[in-house]
């Protein structure tokens, strides 16, 4: 394979970018309007609209300088429906982090116990293979009426996603453990306790961290969409508020934040991967 | 016949079949001893058993029928009494080198401290000459240092007998000579009972004392135990010098080529006892035959090998 220059992939992003932002200003370019509209109706509905102009998508440096403001200002509080972007994110992050960690104390165990437990694997693999495909947001009117509180419904639709991809996942880690590896254990006479700790959970770890890597994915897509529906706070809800709003600017900056957070989490998680793997 | 250190009694295989029927036995009726400090070579071909055997004698496989018996106890699961090396190495390759050899000293002695541990297992991974990969990960070394490690492992905790699975299986013929060298010395020093299995007849030659040649399965037998009359320093450059070598060599060979099926089905001539297999000193064969020792006798030898092949052949 030919090998390019360090320089020349970045290089070729920032020329894309820049096509992409191109494309977006001219697409995007006010066509003043010779309607003439009462002043007070236009500061009401905005100044597009009002006028009748095409487009009502902003150009990319209203989107700029709205973003501007708020990396400028994350964190204040006016209230129930104007809050920072840096605390609707954090009610997000918070809501995945805590879903995901508890749906991680239930999957890693139970996980270990399908892998190593054929009998375990097939009285319970009819359950697995019915709630797997559910679409997590279907459980939540469910979890509104039982549990009656958003917040923490919102946490348990984030829980039952994020379950399924590391349950799979450990269960396969530890089924496929190298047989050679637990027969040197068994030979050793190391107890099941120090085996499952210093073998199987080494061996199989990779397998389970690319599980919690493809299930904080999977949150993360999930909680824009349950915030959506149960409103209050977070991301998700500051997107459907701002729609509401009619401030599409806030709404191209919503999205832009929620990519860059999502890909941070994965690369967190891909660093945690790299860090158990092992080669052989 | 006195109470061999390690002894295998009517030892049966069957695996059941694909679709659950039992199969036919792999082998059944092996009988052999071994002594203390005896290094024995089990020669035959694929699929007569042989790891199987290995496997039943580790604890990690369960016989169909028959016992194991070692230093006066059944044999019953995996023990630290009996070290397995394994074919494939079997080291744990997120561990250093020194860490693979102290699970299982950790395991041996619970009680040790830290750098007990750590001491001991150096020594043994020095013994094998990797004191200078101590730190190393299983991935960074070669063949031949990978299976050292596992020797230095299955050698640290200090078992009562040693298991190894055609430890050199997968070495190059360099690898394999300086690594056989060291096993010969390591195993001199330590008078360790061995019981290796190989593919390799000059391997055989050069390790065993009692080399066991297994007839193919199914039904596989221990056809025959050939003794190596060499004396027990050899060295792989002198040894093929020596004038019993191409002896034994030749019957080991002959015995792989042209015998080993002859085994097979159950009907074996009256003269062949799976209990006694016979006993054949191959190096000595031109040479006056000892007193009496009925089935090592070399004389009696060339009575019942002729009857075996007339009536396998029926």
């Amino acid at each position: 394979m030919k090998t390019h220059k360090a320089w020349l992939a970045p290089l070729l992003s920032v020329l894309f970018l820049g096509l992409f932002l191109g494309i977006w200003y001219l697409a995007t370019m006010q066509k003043e309007s010779a309607v003439v509209v009462d002043p007070e109706y236009a500061a009401l509905v905005g100044k597009a609209a009002a006028t009748g102009s095409k487009s009502a998508v902003p150009n990319p440096t209203e989107v700029a300088i709205k973003l501007w403001g708020h990396i400028k200002d994350p964190f204040y509080d006016h209230g129930t429906n104007d809050k920072g972007v840096g605390i609707q994110l954090g009610y997000s992050i918070g809501r995945v982090l805590i879903g995901f960690f508890l749906a991680a104390i239930v999957a890693i165990p139970l996980g270990f116990l399908i892998g190593m437990s054929p009998l375990i694997h097939k009285a319970l693999d009819p359950f697995i293979q019915v709630l797997k495909p559910i679409s997590p947001l279907a459980w939540m009117p469910l979890a509104l009426y039982t549990i009656k509180d958003a917040n923490i419904s919102s946490i348990f639709v984030i829980f039952i996603c994020s379950l399924w991809p590391m349950l799979v996942n450990t269960a396969f880690g530890v089924a496929t453990v190298r047989k050679d590896w637990l027969n040197v254990a068994r030979t050793l006479e190391v107890s099941p306790l120090r085996t499952a700790f210093q073998v199987i959970l080494p061996a199989a770890a990779p397998t389970i961290m690319t599980g919690m890597r493809i299930s904080v994915g999977i949150a993360w897509l999930v909680i824009v969409a349950a915030e959506m529906l149960v409103g209050g706070t977070g991301i998700g809800y500051f997107v459907w508020n701002e729609w509401n709003n009619l401030s599409i600017s806030n709404i191209i900056n919503a999205i832009l934040l929620i990519g860059l957070v999502g890909m941070l989490l994965d690369a967190i998680l891909n660093r945690l991967t790299k860090v158990v793997t092992y080669k052989e | 016949m006195s109470q061999s250190f390690l002894k295998v009694e009517r030892l049966a295989r069957t695996f059941p079949t694909a679709d659950g029927k039992p199969g036919l036995p792999v082998f059944d009726d092996i009988h052999f001893g071994i002594e203390r400090g005896e290094f024995v070579c089990v020669v035959g071909h694929s699929g007569c058993g042989k790891t199987t055997i290995l496997n039943i004698l580790a604890g990690l496989d369960e016989a169909t029928s028959g016992v194991v018996i070692m230093d006066g106890r059944e044999v019953r699961g995996p023990s630290l009494d009996r070290g397995v090396v394994f074919q494939s190495h079997a080291l744990l390759p997120w561990l250093s080198t020194l860490k693979n050899v102290e699970f299982g000293v950790r395991s041996r002695w619970p009680d040790w401290s830290k750098t007990q541990v750590q001491e001991h297992s150096t020594k043994y991974l020095e013994m094998v000459g990797l004191g200078q990969a101590l730190h190393k990960k299983p991935s960074e070394l070669s063949g031949g240092m990978k299976q050292r490690v596992g020797i230095a492992r299955a050698f640290a905790i200090q078992p009562k007998m040693l298991l190894l699975d055609e430890p050199f299986g997968a070495l190059d013929a360099l690898a394999r000579g300086t690594i056989q060298d060291e096993l010969v010395s390591i195993v001199q020093a330590t008078h360790q009972t061995v019981f290796m299995i190989t593919h390799d007849v000059d391997e055989s030659i050069l390790l065993a004392d009692k080399i066991f040649l297994m007839s193919s399965g199914p039904h596989a037998k221990i056809a025959e135990i050939v003794e190596v009359t060499m004396p027990r320093e050899r060295t792989r450059h002198t040894i093929h010098h020596n004038p019993q070598y191409y002896k034994i060599r030749n019957h080991l060979v002959d015995f792989l080529v042209n015998r080993s099926q002859e085994y097979a089905g159950a009907d074996i001539s009256d003269t062949y006892d799976p209990k006694h297999p016979p006993q054949v000193r191959p190096g000595l064969a031109d040479e006056m035959p000892s007193p009496a020792k009925t089935p090592t006798d070399p004389a009696v030898q060339a009575v019942v090998l002729p009857l075996l092949q007339t009536n396998a052949s029926n």
